[in-house]
């Protein structure tokens, strides 16, 4: 018996292949009509990662070369749920991002930002058996980008998550609240739903604040969750 | 409860800073059962040429049909050694590559047997989420009965079907635009 399918995307709330106003989707989106595709025992299973592969400095971004990084020190935390509200465990988060001054540790970016010798800006977790996962990082800068004039990405940190099928796999990425950015990007604006964007923005985490050393951002991410009743019954 | 998934964003160009570490382009290690394969191919985009800045991750069973993870239940045997994933990141040329082993037959729909697949999950900038299809093996008896195969127009099956290239390597594309664009699934 193979499990029961995911859920389908919610209408509005996950992106279209192409969307112009990021310009780069034009020369890479399928042009061709997609064929709909049935979750087989392909798509439900995904591979499983254990926790000899992720030592627990990895998700400390901090503290991954001789000095401290330049920047605001800040933990990124939260939990992985399905759409039935149930913790993800055990599954791979990778992130990766800018550093204070808003510059990649990457050969394709050339803004005239300074590098920071002491941070790479790339960290992992394996979630508990809760879902949860938590980051010891920096806050990364804004910085511009050539997609349109005075381009400047909001500051965000990017995730990378597995789930425990292939169909829960996804890239996304955090933001930061209060951000004026947020409102001139396409990436973030490239959905019509409202509320489905703003669950991309962090929320001031003041409980998990470190005194005297950190503040504290919450990031929740949904997967997709199965499909709770067989079709056969459904009205 | 019911939650609505977190919208998809895309990878970026910087995804090499945090997916690098994790470049596994030998799936099987040697001693894995099953026949070897070799699979090399390349990203086009619309204007014809290489994507330098994408992620291709496959996703398989082992040799006997079955997948390592506790889903699959079916009474077929499991290799401690292997887990079946692999994740390439493309060159300056587009160019990926695996090697790994020809897995078995899986179940499909109503029970019937799919035909060896690896699947395929793509990421890049300029993909707001990520595309997947499949790679199916070249003169595989099986391809013709195969229930998904089966759900692609003739005309456009070929571009899920790897070509046996001269050094006996397979060879297969993801072409994003145009002439023989890859079919992607709507999953």
């Amino acid at each position: 018996m193979t499990p029961a399918p995911y859920r389908r995307p919610y209408w509005n709330t996950q992106p279209e292949y192409l969307f112009p106003k990021y310009a780069s989707t034009v020369k890479r989106a399928p042009t061709q009509p997609l064929v709909v595709l049935p979750h087989t025992l392909s798509e439900v299973t995904a591979p499983v990662f254990g926790y000899d592969e992720v030592k627990p400095a990895d998700s400390d971004l901090t503290k991954q070369h001789k000095g401290e990084p330049l920047g605001e020190r800040i933990v990124v935390s939260g939990r992985v749920l399905d759409e039935n509200g149930r913790p993800v465990p055990n599954i791979l988060v990778e992130i990766w991002q800018a550093n204070a001054a808003g510059r990649y540790n990457h050969r394709v970016d050339q803004h005239d930002a300074p590098l920071d010798p002491n941070f790479t800006g790339a960290g992992r977790f394996l979630t508990d058996k809760d879902g949860h996962y938590r980051f010891m990082t920096i806050r990364p800068g804004e910085y511009p980008w050539r997609n349109h004039h005075n381009a400047w990405r909001p500051a965000h940190i990017h995730f990378s998550l597995f789930g425990q099928g292939l169909m829960q796999r996804l890239v996304t990425q955090m933001y930061f609240p209060g951000d004026p950015l947020l409102d001139y990007d396409p990436m973030f604006t490239c959905v019509a739903d409202e509320k489905a964007r703003n669950r991309l923005i962090s929320l001031f985490d003041w409980e998990n604040a470190m005194p005297e050393y950190a503040l504290a951002y919450r990031f929740d991410v949904v997967l997709r969750g199965r499909e709770e009743t067989p079709m056969e019954n459904r009205r | 409860m019911s939650l609505r998934a977190s919208t998809s964003q895309t990878i970026g160009p910087y995804l090499r800073i945090g997916l690098e570490w994790m470049q596994i382009e030998d799936i099987a290690p040697k001693g894995v059962p099953g026949e070897r394969v070799s699979i090399r191919g390349r990203v086009i985009d619309g204007d014809g040429k290489p994507v330098n800045d994408a992620a291709v991750e496959i996703w398989q069973a082992n040799s006997h049909g079955r997948y390592a993870h506790p889903d699959d239940k079916q009474d077929k045997p499991l290799e401690r050694n292997f887990r079946g994933y692999g994740r390439s990141l493309t060159d300056e040329q587009g160019a990926f590559r695996f090697n790994t082993i020809k897995p078995g037959r899986v179940p499909g729909p109503g029970g019937k047997l799919q035909a060896p697949h690896l699947t395929v999950t793509i990421f890049m900038r300029g993909l707001l989420k990520h595309l997947q299809t499949r790679i199916y093996f070249p003169d595989d008896p099986a391809n013709v009965e195969d229930p998904i195969l089966a759900l692609v127009p003739v005309e456009r099956r070929s571009t899920m079907i790897a070509r046996r290239a001269a050094d006996a390597t397979l060879e297969w594309n993801a072409v994003l635009q145009g002439k023989n664009e890859t079919v992607f699934f709507d999953f």
